[in-house]
């Protein structure tokens, strides 16, 4: 039988420090995945613009920031930011920031790609018919394109978000104590994986299928 | 020519190193009805697209209401309140209603009140006869309502030449004449309009004149009853037996 008692007993643990981060150690789910997300969609906005524009110097070095951290592993670069981003500064960098930065950095390489195709998804047609009716280029853009790209893009971002908010569970390789690093402090001392381990994935499930109902309510706001 | 509304002199344009008009020499006067026509691929989109600056072009010029377009400093987003345009598909903005789609220029460009452009917006939906239809969405909208709202859409900019691009070819057949009985209500009305089109029947009661483009040039322009009793030109007799014969 499952004993729940492990989890009551290390709830504060467990809920306070790993999924909020309020406690004695750096750390918390949330507190890691709301930032990254934030900041990582703000980024993400203007690389995705950025490869759109038509200066190659502008859209070049866009493209190749997407591909480049697409192309690595989210872990390579928490470790990079760990340990050598440390030594080229000659400053301490604490595992908050540190998993903050990585995160930020990576996933705005894939938000600027969502953002890029839902901005090529509207068709040419509609800019030309904004243009030809006497809009700015600024107010095609905000008017017409991309109240049109954010409903295609929709679906998408809510993935990559979802995405994101499990992978913050990879900041725990650098002793951040998120909800998996709590789970597994506690599983240390009270080897009880069973509970610990079916209780953190229950939380996580909460808030990503949160994530799926609210977008899902969203794309049907927009729709109608 | 002097008072012209549109001229084009000697207007060349390239894609890349495909020349797609050749020294275009054409002068439209106020209140013409100029019917552009040509085999797909003669350079006739892209002709009246360069009015109103969708296309750039690389050599001559073009006097659009007093305006050259080849000198720099021509803000084109005010020129192009003068000049409408309705496109072969359309292109509604899907996100807002017809009513929405109507009044968006005149309130963002022209600073209108959004109730003095719904008004002006009502009444251009009784004149292109759908006037039932503003709160829907262009996709609860047939071909042709959606067509008469792009041309409601074009004129409430009060502009002072219409241009028009195939605009009854995405059409079902039975629709195609709810649109030209409104296109040939604003010809009546003395607008200055350039209409690419394949509908003969059209040119031949309303254009004052026929341009007949092939590869890129003009290579005919006459009265529409010379034009199609007796064209001048092999390709247009070529063209017209084609399209008329069914």
């Amino acid at each position: 039988m499952l004993d729940l008692g492990v989890i009551v007993a290390n709830f504060k643990f467990l809920v306070v420090q790993g999924l909020f981060g309020l406690g004695g150690f750096a750390g918390g789910t949330l507190r890691l995945a709301i930032p990254a997300i934030v900041l990582g969609f703000v980024l993400g906005i203007f690389i995705g613009l950025a490869r759109l524009a038509r200066s190659r110097f502008v859209s070049l070095p866009a493209t190749l920031y997407v591909e480049f951290f697409r192309g690595v592993p989210l872990v390579m670069v928490i470790f990079w930011i760990w340990f050598i981003i440390p030594q080229l500064l000659r400053l301490p960098i604490p595992e908050y920031g540190v998993a903050l930065t990585a995160f930020v950095i990576f996933e705005a390489a894939y938000f600027g790609e969502i953002i890029r195709a839902g901005i090529q998804s509207v068709p040419r047609g509609q800019v030309e018919a904004a243009t030809a009716v006497g809009l700015t280029s600024a107010q095609t853009m905000r008017f017409v394109v991309l109240p049109q790209a954010i409903r295609n893009m929709v679906p998408a971002l809510v993935t990559q978000m979802i995405v994101l908010f499990k992978d913050t569970s990879l900041a725990s390789i650098i002793g951040y104590v998120d909800l998996t690093k709590a789970a597994q402090i506690v599983n240390n001392r009270e080897i009880k994986p069973f509970e610990l381990y079916l209780f953190i994935a229950v939380v996580y499930f909460v808030f990503t299928y949160s994530m799926s109902l609210f977008a899902r309510r969203f794309e049907r706001r927009l729709a109608s | 020519m002097a008072g012209a509304a549109i001229e084009f002199e000697g207007v060349s344009k390239w894609f890349g190193n495909h020349q797609v008009l050749t020294d275009i020499d054409l002068a439209i006067v106020p209140g013409e009805v100029v019917v552009v026509c040509g085999p797909s691929g003669s350079g006739k989109s892209t002709l009246i697209r360069c009015v109103n600056g969708l296309e750039p072009f690389q050599r001559g010029d073009l006097v659009v209401l007093g305006d050259s377009l080849a000198s720099a400093g021509v803000r084109m987003p005010a020129l192009r309140t003068r000049v409408g345009m309705v496109f072969q598909s359309f292109n509604l903005f899907p996100h807002m209603t017809v009513l929405e789609n109507i009044t968006l220029a005149p309130v963002r460009v022209r600073g209108l009140s959004a109730t003095e452009a719904e008004k002006t917006a009502r009444t251009l939906l009784e004149r292109v006869r759908i006037p039932d239809k503003a709160g829907n969405y262009p996709a609860n909208l047939s071909g042709g309502q959606q067509q008469r709202v792009a041309i409601a859409r074009a004129l409430a900019m009060q502009p002072k030449i219409m241009l028009f691009d195939e605009p009854t070819s995405a059409l079902d057949p039975e629709m195609i004449n709810e649109v030209l009985d409104v296109m040939t209500d604003l010809a009546k009305e003395g607008m200055t309009m350039m209409v690419v089109t394949h509908e003969m029947g059209f040119a031949r009661r309303v254009a004052h004149r026929v341009v007949f483009m092939d590869a890129g040039r003009v290579v005919e322009e006459a009265k529409p009853e010379a034009f199609f009793a007796a064209p001048k030109s092999d390709r247009a007799k070529d063209f017209l037996s084609k399209i008329l014969s069914h």
